[in-house]
């Protein structure tokens, strides 16, 4: 079976992640990007329960009171601080993120985003997605590009329920790095073993192939 | 000789009856009023709608319920898309029992400090071209729409600190903030459960996050370990 595990996924997020950049992660797939930053560089981890400047992510001596926004125990990196909620969200909407990574349950040509709602399901939370998505002056979107089913995950338009029109910069699949365009979805990357041909047969929206279509470096 | 401080979560909740709405800090494990949910969930009190984050994800909230004191419920989490253990709160929801509200976690904390703070409404583009819009005004300002979201108040708030003196200073401890200072600027009546009640001079008045001012009961209890197994 071609494609990425999760970790390599989170390996190619991490890859977009530079010196300095403020990045909040989403519940997820996303949270493993944590363990892939580029070694020496000071990113800062910002959660929406109030910290800037978490670490790893760590079992022991479990503090109810130092989590990340998925609920699991962190570690603070010096540098780190504490703030409110009011605060925290002031921060993602005012612009002050650099870089959201979040999960994807649909991604539209145009870079709307669903990720929140599961109609089959009947269910589904909104948490700070909503907030993230309008937010963050860069928005990344890590998920398969298939559900379980096989059905595409990117779609001339999200059937289901919307995070935000218009919001995402740059999609990281199992398969593809795709970014969103004015003009449309340019293929930029495509896994190891794969071809844009097979990443085509497994997108609903039309991909345009970049000049510099190459392998992931991973 | 100004003194807020109750025995016990059950004295500092004397009041509350059939039919209150109640604000809860906390962020899943952290900053979360254990005691004083413990204390409702004793006390019995029904029809309550209920405002918090998040219910059923490490909270402590869902033993609310066990007998149904809840009617409705304004949250930014409260239903998984996935997930194989439910909540009560998820069941119950699902067979219709009890409402809910959902809110865009920044348009939430927002709702309840402009109600904490007199203003009519907060303008976000959060929400914009989503299901969250329905309802609501669209304002647009020099070309830009954004969503009016309107106050949030409660009869109650029910708020977790690290520390408190008996003239109802609170300090918080690390992401334990979340949404208790918000909370505790807009309802009737705000009772916060601390680990510690220490002497008026004690809290730097640097350290202070929440001013006297906006509590009314401060009742000392022994944190109740909670955690989140997802």
């Amino acid at each position: 079976m071609a494609g990425l595990s999760r970790e390599l996924i989170a390996l190619r997020v991490a890859r977009e992640l530079r010196e300095g950049m403020v990045v909040n992660l989403g519940i997820g797939l996303p949270t493993l990007v944590s363990s892939f930053l580029p070694p020496g560089a000071e990113i800062l981890l910002q959660a929406e329960d109030g910290i800037l400047g978490y670490g790893a992510i760590s079992e022991q001596d479990f503090d109810p009171d130092l989590i990340n926004a998925g609920g699991q125990p962190v570690t603070l990196l010096p540098g780190a601080s504490f703030f409110d909620s009011a605060a925290s969200f002031a921060m993602i909407r005012g612009g002050h993120v650099d870089v959201a990574v979040l999960g994807g349950l649909e991604v539209s040509e145009r870079g709307d985003l669903a990720n929140w709602y599961l109609p089959e399901r009947g269910g589904g939370s909104i948490g700070g997605a909503m907030d993230l998505a309008c937010g963050a002056r860069r928005v990344i979107v890590a998920m398969t590009h298939t559900a379980r089913d096989e059905r595409p995950r990117i779609r001339r338009r999200c059937a289901y329920p919307l995070t935000a029109p218009a919001c995402v910069d740059l999609i990281v699949t199992d398969l593809a790095v795709i970014e969103v365009r004015p003009e449309g979805l340019l293929l930029t990357e495509v896994a190891p073993g794969v071809d844009a041909a097979f990443v085509q047969a497994r997108t609903e929206a039309e991909l345009r192939l970049s000049p510099g279509l190459r392998q992931m470096d991973l | 000789m100004i003194d807020k401080t109750f025995a016990s979560p059950d004295d500092a909740l004397h009041d509350v009856a059939d039919g209150a709405t109640i604000m809860f800090g906390g962020f899943v494990s952290a900053g979360t009023p254990s005691n004083l949910i413990l204390a409702l969930q004793r006390r019995g009190t029904r029809g309550i709608t209920g405002i918090a984050n998040n219910i059923g994800l490490g909270d402590l909230l869902d033993v609310l319920c066990e007998k149904r004191q809840l009617a409705k419920f304004v949250a930014t989490f409260a239903i998984r898309a996935s997930g194989a253990r439910k909540s009560l709160f998820e069941e119950q929801y699902a067979r219709g029992e009890v409402a809910l509200e959902l809110v865009p976690q920044g348009t939430f904390v927002e709702r309840i400090r402009a109600a904490g703070a007199g203003l009519g409404g907060v303008l976000t583009r959060t929400g914009l071209g989503t299901m969250a819009e329905e309802g609501k005004r669209i304002i647009n300002i020099d070309g830009a729409d954004y969503l009016l979201e309107l106050p949030l108040r409660a009869d109650f708030a029910f708020i977790k600190a690290h520390r408190a003196d008996r003239m109802g200073n609170l300090a918080y401890r690390m992401a334990g903030r979340n949404f208790n200072p918000a909370m505790a600027t807009a309802a009737d009546v705000v009772i916060a459960e601390v680990e510690q009640v220490v002497e008026p001079g004690e809290i730097d008045p640097e350290s202070v996050g929440t001013p006297g001012v906006y509590v009314d009961r401060v009742v000392r209890c022994d944190p109740v370990p909670v955690r989140w197994y997802g």
